[in-house]
Formats: C-alpha cells, sequence, structure tokens
C-alpha cells in the first residue's frame, strides 16, 4: 500500500511588527492583548496596510526554494466566524498567491536526495487565540488573546510526494532549517511552525489532519493516520474523504466533521488593499549561504563526511557553533559534536547556543592532545552541561581533570593494574591462552573497571599481550 | 484649543443620532464653524452608531483620518447624524433611530443614506456636514433636501475610520448650502493617508473659482431613460440649458453600460457588505452575547437582532453571491460589468470634460412610501456609475420639480473634482 502525503506548513515571520498594523510581534512575556490596536482587533473602520518587511521576508524564501513569483498577486478575504477571528475573516491569498512552484531536495531513504516540488507560497494573517478555562457543563469558558492576531504567516504547500511519516519528517527538518537561514524566522516562539497534512492510500480517498502545532508532531500524527487508513483498508471499511485534527496529547486523530466546520469561505478580493507587484524586487533580495551549500562546504573545507557534514549543517546554531570550534581539529569536532555533543543535547533537551563554546572547545584540545579517555572525556562533558543546566559557571575540563583525578593513565603507572588483574582472573587468562577471542576483552574491561575509564583500551589490550608474552 | 461651541439647538427633523452640545475648537480654517459628522464615521469619545442597534454604544478609541483634519482645522463638530443603517439605503428610514424628515417638506424622507447630513445642513442647524457616498448616499439626500454635495473620487479622501459597507464604492464627502463652503469642507478632508491602502497621493485642491465657459459637457440619453420623472427631467434640462448658456458646449452622447450598472452596484456592494458586516458578533464592543448559549448560537442570536431587515438581507444576498457554485454567476459578473462602466467613462471621457444629468430619477419620496426593496434600489441608478467606476460626482441643487429640490448631477474624470467644483459654482452662481 502505497502512502502519499502532502503538507502545508504555516511559517510565522519573524518581523518587528504585524502584517498590516504596526504593533509588536514579540508578545512572548507580555500579558493578553497587551499587543494590539485598532486595526489588529478589527474595529470598525480600520484598514489594513501591508507591511513590506514580511513581504520581503516571503519572497526571500520563494526565492530560496527556486519559486517563481508573479507579476502579479492579491489578498484576499477568507470569510468565516470564529472567536479568535476579530473581523470574521482572514487576509490571505486565494487564486494569485506570491509564489508558484519550487521544490526541495530532500535527504530519501537511501541516503541520495529526492526532489519535493511546492506548489505555492503565499501570505497571511496570524488569528488570536483561545484559552479554554474551567469544567462541568456550567463552569466551561473561553477567554481570547489577540496578541497573535495579525502575526505574519506564510503558507508553504508542497505536492503529494512524500511517501513516509520519516521522510516528511526530514523534509521538515530541511524546510526548517532552510527558514531559520534566511533570518526570517524565530524556531523558538511557541507554534511559529505549524503543520497541516494531507495523507491517502494510494487508490483511496485523502484525509487532511489539521491542528499539529509542533512539526515534532508531525510524524506520529502521520504515522497514526496511516495506520488507521490501511487497518481500515483491511477491514474493507470505507475511508471517507474528511478533515480530522490530531490530538498532540493522546497522539491520536479525531474526525473533525460537524456543521460548523463545514465552511464555504466566500473567498474574494481584498477590497483595501492593492494587488502586489512586485516580482521585481526578488533580484535585489540577497541569499545567504544555504544548508546544501554549506553542507558542501563542510566537506570540502574541514575534510569531514558527508554525513557528519549534513548533520552539522541541519541547524543553522548547530553549524555556527560548529564553526567557531571546528577549525584546529575538525576531524575530532565533527564526530564528537555530530554523535556526541548532539546526542547529550537532546537528552537534555539543551539548545546548542547553551554550550559554552571555550569549555568545549577546551575538552576537544584535551581528547586531540590524548590527555584524557573518550570515556572520561564523555563524563567531562556531561558534567559541564549539567552544571550549565543547572545555572552553575561550568568548570573548564582541565579543572574537572585535576579534580576528579581523569588524567589518562599511560605506560609503567597502568602496567602495575594490568598485572593484579590478570593475578586476579586466572580462569579468563587461561581462556585467552586457550584462544577464546572473548577473554581479551573481559580483561580490558577489568583493567578499564579498575583505572575508572582512564586507560586507553587499545594500550590495556597490547600491555596485556605483553605481559602474556612474558 | 480651548474654544467652546454651544450647539443646543432643537433636532426637529430628527437629523442626529448624538448632539455634542458643548463642541472643542480651535484655529483653522473652518475654525469655530459647526460641522455634522456622519454617524459611521469613527469619532474618538464619541458613540458611533452607524444608525444601527449593534453598534448602540460603541464609542472608538480612535478618530477617522477625517476628524483628525477637521479638529485640525478647527471646526467643532457637534454632532452625529442620522443615517440608513450601515448606509444601506435610499431614505434614511433604516436607521434603528427612527427616520429623519425632510426640511424642505417634513412629510418626505429627506433620501440616504446621508439623511441625517443633508437635514442638519439644510435646515440651517449646521453650515456644513460630511456624508458618506457608496451608491449615492451624499448626492441623494442632497438632491432631495436641495444642498451641495461631492463624491470625492475613490482614493481622494481616506477611509481611516469610515466604518465599511462596500470598501471598493465609498468615499467621505462634504455637504453644504453652497459649493463654496462644500470645496471649503473638501480641502479640508482631501489628501493623502498612509494608513489607507488605496489613499492618492495628489496636490492640495487648487483655489475654487467659477470656471465653465468652454466646458465640453457630454450628456447621455441614458441618463434622461426609463423612470426618470419627466418633471425632474425637464427641470434638469433647463438647467442643463442654463450650462449652455453659461458657455459651455452640451455633447449627446451614450452610456450603454447603464443597463448593468445597478446590478453590478448591488452585487458588488452586498459582497463587500457580507463581509465587512461579519466582524459584529458582540464579542469586543456592541451588544455583549448571551455566553450561556455556545458561541455559534450566541452569534446567530446577536445578530439577528441587532440588525435591521435590510441590512440582513443584504448580508444573506451577498452571502449567496460569494458562495461557492454561484460566485461565478454573480460576483464575477458584476466586476465584469463594472469593468465595462469603468471603460464607458474613459471612452466618453476622451470627447468630454464632464458629464450631466439628474442626480435622481425622482424627487423626496413621502415617509413610508418605499417598503419595496427593489423599487427603492432602482432610485439609484444616476448615482452608482460614479461609484463603480471610482469618478467624483456632485449634486447641485438646480430647482424644483413638483414643489420640491431637484438636483443637478455633474460627474468628472478621475481627480477632477477641481473641475467639477468650478463649473458647480459657475452654474450656483449663474456666472461665467
Amino acid at each position: 500500500m502505497t502512502v502519499i502525503i502532502g503538507l502545508e506548513i504555516h511559517c510565522q515571520l519573524n518581523t518587528k511588527t504585524k502584517l498590516f498594523c504596526g504593533c509588536s510581534t514579540d508578545y512572548r512575556d507580555d500579558g493578553p492583548n497587551t499587543h494590539v490596536c485598532p486595526i489588529c482587533l478589527g474595529l470598525p473602520g480600520t484598514l489594513p496596510v501591508t507591511n513590506k518587511q514580511a513581504v520581503l521576508y516571503a519572497l526571500k524564501v520563494a526565492k530560496a526554494l527556486h519559486c517563481k513569483v508573479p507579476a502579479f498577486s492579491e489578498f484576499a478575504r477568507k470569510n468565516y466566524f470564529y472567536p479568535d477571528l476579530p473581523k470574521a475573516f482572514q487576509i490571505t491569498q486565494y487564486d494569485k498567491p506570491l509564489a508558484l512552484g519550487g521544490y526541495i531536495d530532500n535527504e530519501a531513504e537511501n541516503g541520495g536526495e529526492k526532489r519535493v516540488e511546492l506548489t505555492r507560497i503565499h501570505m497571511e494573517e496570524d488569528p488570536g487565540r483561545l484559552v479554554h478555562k474551567g469544567s462541568g457543563d456550567r463552569g466551561r469558558y473561553t477567554l481570547v488573546d489577540y496578541n497573535r492576531s495579525g502575526v505574519p504567516l506564510i503558507e508553504i504547500v508542497t505536492e503529494p510526494q512524500l511517501s513516509s511519516p520519516k521522510e516528511a519528517r526530514r523534509f521538515l527538518n530541511k524546510l526548517r532549517a532552510t527558514l531559520e537561514y534566511l533570518g526570517i524566522y524565530d524556531s523558538e516562539r511557541e507554534g511559529s511552525l505549524r503543520v497541516d497534512a494531507n495523507i491517502s492510500i494510494k487508490g483511496y480517498e485523502r484525509v487532511e489532519v489539521k491542528n499539529i502545532t509542533s512539526y515534532k508532531g508531525v510524524e506520529k500524527a502521520l504515522t497514526f493516520e496511516i495506520t488507521r487508513q490501511k487497518g481500515m483498508i483491511r477491514r474493507n471499511a470505507q475511508i471517507v474523504r474528511e478533515t480530522r485534527h490530531y490530538q498532540e496529547a493522546r497522539g491520536v486523530t479525531t474526525s473533525a466533521r460537524s456543521k460548523e466546520m463545514e465552511h464555504d469561505y466566500r473567498y474574494f478580493p481584498e477590497p483595501d488593499l492593492a494587488p502586489l507587484e512586485v516580482s521585481s524586487w526578488v533580484d535585489e533580495i540577497p541569499l545567504p549561504e544555504l544548508p546544501d551549500a554549506r553542507r558542501d562546504r563542510f566537506v570540502q573545507q574541514y575534510g569531514i563526511s558527508q554525513n557528519h557534514a549534513r548533520t552539522l549543517t541541519g541547524d543553522l546554531k548547530l553549524a555556527e557553533f560548529f564553526e567557531e570550534i571546528a577549525s584546529d581539529m575538525p576531524e575530532i569536532a565533527a564526530p564528537w559534536t555530530a554523535d556526541i555533543l548532539l546526542g547529550e543535547l537532546n537528552y537534555r533537551d539543551m539548545p546548542v547556543t547553551k554550550v559554552p563554546v571555550p569549555h568545549y572547545g577546551a575538552l576537544l584540545l584535551e581528547v586531540k592532545k590524548g590527555s584524557v579517555t573518550d570515556t572520561s572525556a564523555v563524563e567531562i562533558l556531561r558534567l559541564i552541561l549539567n552544571q550549565v543546566m543547572e545555572g552553575q559557571q561550568p568548570e573548564m575540563p582541565g579543572e574537572i581533570i585535576a579534580r576528579l583525578g581523569l588524567s589518562k593513565e599511560k605506560g609503567d603507572s597502568i602496567v602495575d593494574t594490568v598485572a593484579s588483574v590478570l593475578r586476579e582472573n586466572e580462569a579468563a587468562v587461561a581462556d585467552h591462552r586457550a584462544g577464546k577471542a572473548g577473554a581479551i576483552n573481559f580483561l580490558v574491561g577489568q583493567v578499564m573497571k579498575a583505572t575508572r575509564g582512564r586507560a586507553d583500551p587499545k594500550e590495556i589490550a597490547k600491555i596485556i599481550a605483553d605481559l602474556l608474552k612474558e | 484649543m480651548g474654544s467652546r461651541y454651544s450647539f443646543d439647538n432643537p433636532d426637529p427633523h430628527n437629523a442626529f443620532i448624538t448632539i455634542c452640545r458643548e463642541a472643542e475648537y480651535g484655529e483653522g480654517p473652518l475654525s469655530g464653524i459647526p460641522v455634522a459628522v456622519k454617524d459611521n464615521i469613527s469619532t474618538a469619545g464619541i458613540e458611533t452608531t452607524c444608525g444601527s442597534n449593534i453598534l448602540k454604544g460603541y464609542i472608538p478609541p480612535y478618530d477617522a483620518h477625517v476628524i483628525t483634519h477637521l479638529r485640525s482645522a478647527g471646526a467643532a463638530i457637534v454632532g452625529k447624524t442620522n443615517m440608513d443603517e450601515f448606509g444601506m439605503g435610499t431614505t434614511t428610514e433604516s436607521s434603528a433611530f427612527g427616520p429623519t424628515l425632510n426640511p424642505a417638506d417634513p412629510t418626505r424622507a429627506p433620501g440616504g443614506s446621508s439623511g441625517g447630513s443633508a437635514a442638519a445642513v439644510a435646515s440651517g442647524m449646521v453650515q456644513m456636514a460630511l456624508g458618506t457616498d457608496t451608491g449615492g448616499s451624499i448626492r441623494c439626500p442632497a438632491s432631495f433636501c436641495g444642498i451641495v454635495g461631492l463624491k470625492p473620487t475613490y482614493g481622494r479622501v481616506s477611509r481611516y475610520g469610515l466604518i465599511a459597507y462596500a470598501n471598493s464604492m465609498e468615499q467621505i464627502g462634504p455637504l453644504a448650502g453652497n459649493v463654496r463652503d462644500c470645496a471649503l469642507l473638501y480641502s479640508v478632508i482631501a489628501g493623502y493617508d498612509p494608513r489607507d491602502g488605496t489613499s492618492l497621493d495628489l496636490p492640495a485642491p487648487a483655489p475654487l473659482k467659477a470656471e465653465i465657459a468652454g466646458k465640453r459637457i457630454g450628456v447621455p440619453a441614458e441618463f434622461f431613460g426609463e423612470g426618470v420623472d419627466p418633471a425632474v427631467a425637464k427641470t434638469v434640462q433647463s438647467g442643463i440649458d442654463r450650462l449652455e448658456g453659461l458657455g459651455a458646449e452640451i455633447i449627446s452622447c451614450s452610456m450603454p453600460s447603464m443597463q448593468y450598472a445597478l446590478a453590478a452596484y448591488y452585487v458588488t456592494s452586498m459582497s463587500e457588505a457580507s463581509s465587512n458586516l461579519g466582524r459584529y458578533d458582540g464579542v469586543r464592543y456592541g451588544t455583549a452575547p448571551d455566553f450561556v448559549r455556545s458561541w455559534h448560537d450566541a452569534y446567530s442570536h446577536i445578530r439577528k437582532s441587532g440588525f435591521g431587515e435590510e441590512v440582513r438581507r443584504r448580508i444573506l444576498l451577498g452571502s449567496f453571491a460569494l458562495s461557492a457554485g454561484y460566485q461565478g454567476k454573480y460576483y464575477a459578473k458584476a466586476q465584469a460589468a463594472r469593468q465595462m462602466v469603468r471603460n464607458d467613462f474613459a471612452r466618453l471621457f476622451e470627447t468630454v470634460d464632464m458629464l450631466a444629468g439628474p442626480t435622481m430619477p425622482c424627487v423626496a419620496l413621502p415617509l413610508g412610501e418605499t417598503s419595496d426593496p427593489l423599487s427603492m434600489y432602482l432610485a439609484d441608478i444616476l448615482t452608482v456609475p460614479a461609484n463603480l467606476a471610482g469618478v467624483p460626482a456632485i449634486s447641485v441643487p438646480c430647482g424644483t420639480a413638483h414643489n420640491l429640490p431637484v438636483g443637478l448631477q455633474l460627474i468628472g474624470k478621475h481627480r477632477s473634482e477641481d473641475e467639477i467644483l468650478s463649473a458647480a459654482l459657475a452654474f450656483e452662481e449663474g456666472s461665467v
């Protein structure tokens, strides 16, 4: 059963002001309804005026994603009633969007590239936000916060060319990285990237899943929905064309069908705004180095693997971090950052921007000099990250090595340890002499344990071999 | 600032919804002049209802662009005038605050929708007033009350703060007892406003001088077509003869797109209105909803009880015209017809400087006469073409028919307010 997925991605543009008024878009730490004015509250008599910066940001995305920008596009009204929509219409774009076509080269299952084509990119305003309170039949009520009302969004629509939830996740990661590189999007703002997905099994009706409020939820939502659809097909149940809502907390999709959801949006051109004739602006818009180009440069400049380069450039902040510490020792910095640091950060849900560069750099230097073992270095890294998480001033690796005695034990200092381990494990020594392959590993492990990880396993193996020869 | 205008006059014609008995005024070209403002123009601190129950109690927190200009020109804003609910009418009878009476004959309606503004001027309560004109709402009551009313070029006066009925066609404009006052008020409110995306950036209006000799004035046969009261036609024809006597060249012409104008106007205005009026849900202002109901039921209840019959009719018709499956048949066709009207004007203005004809096909109607909406819509036939094309038009008194005032309408090219005001002044003063 072939899976067909298309995505609609809503991305908040991080302009200073809203799409059609002068209100600030950065309301994160402020109370409800503090970033509002007559225009974004939709008071009678107010008129929208388009924020040029928002158009430039949207065009920047269109250019980076290889879209065509038509000579003429226009805003339209999408009419529907909902308490978060103060004008009872959303200013969006309908049949004349800002940009058409375009594509993203996405990492494919086999490690190569698969081109995913885009249908269009259009601009629109975000509605306000509802906050549901209370409980019980009579006790429930809803508050409306219009701080978000009028924040500029772009909607990026893909062709139905994605074939698995994993691929969709990779696509979104790539898109998100590109948007971050363009500097038009702030991933740390809650709800700054929201996804609707169209999912079908080839030969059956398609289902739209709305309300995926985090891009991390996409893979889970898609997986659930595909399992549901496949199950229905197996049971010979009919899949109906419908809109379903993703319930993040339960990880399931539920049918959104109700009278209120069956909209006829009555689109028509927004009479208060002149058409956009902005295609000539595109040439003037400078593009920064984008993820693909940076990945290729990392391979060239630092001599690191394609896979490491892809991981390291898959996030703008990570790429910048890597470049800060990479110059002297890319061959160590690449695997350490892509394989070890990233894992530790994910485990702690910690952003890379919080990693202290001098400390991390010094740690890699110790690794490079061979003054600590990898095991000790990971221990030191964890200690530093935990200190940062707890709000402490982190210790430098040198201090930690000295304090905990983590210096790598070398040569003579470990020969005695090895000798005593051999004495205490005669059975294993006998096994080794008899040619049992696992015995040496056991012995090395015992020495590692005895030195609390401060010895290099290769060196231990060599010493064991030398001692047993004698 | 600091001077106060005491406005304690009786209002026998119900011209006002709100009267400001002590109006502050300052220095400037309108210093101390009492000006009335139609109640669909936002005034900070003064209730603004659009003649509707649904906005009762709504006090805007901001001034419309034109109000800012009135204040800085020194005008005394003495009150908010009565109007057809949300501007939807030709008689001022659909107001939730009762009908306005025509000062020329108090048994008759003043026309609409800016009937309160026209009556306030015609009765002498104020020297000038602001109205709004979506399909004739300034010119119709000016004609019926025997005063001057100008609808400017679309974009010439900022709509910021004008509570929308049909955005793509409406303009704020002046009503006054004579052309000079009309031009004075116009010169105060005209100008660029970055807050209105459709605002035009043009030089200030030129000083007014009577000028008509040598002007080529087109008279489309359709302006005297079916439905025009012969007595009105006769009065206007003699007015056009006077224009000729003043040295204008009168040229017969034709405007075939007139046959589509009313349909194009009503489909467009109702469609836009159905969207514009969606926001009146009681959540943020106006009558509060009953929160025990679900939001959906509360909205329906508020909108059903808050809007009058004509408003509900137009919202429903407009929603239908925009709905899936019918949009191509109605809204899209109306836009095509609108383009034909624009093209007709463009073609005519290649050979003439302005067009002349009656403002209204009839004189003021007795109160309560227009219970049939369709016959009311038909009365707008001569005024809607200027709104469809966005060109300026003025109604100037031209005599009487059936002992009631009749207006002569002059329609100009885009941005030619100065020219039609000059012609109107020459006509009014009977001089070249």
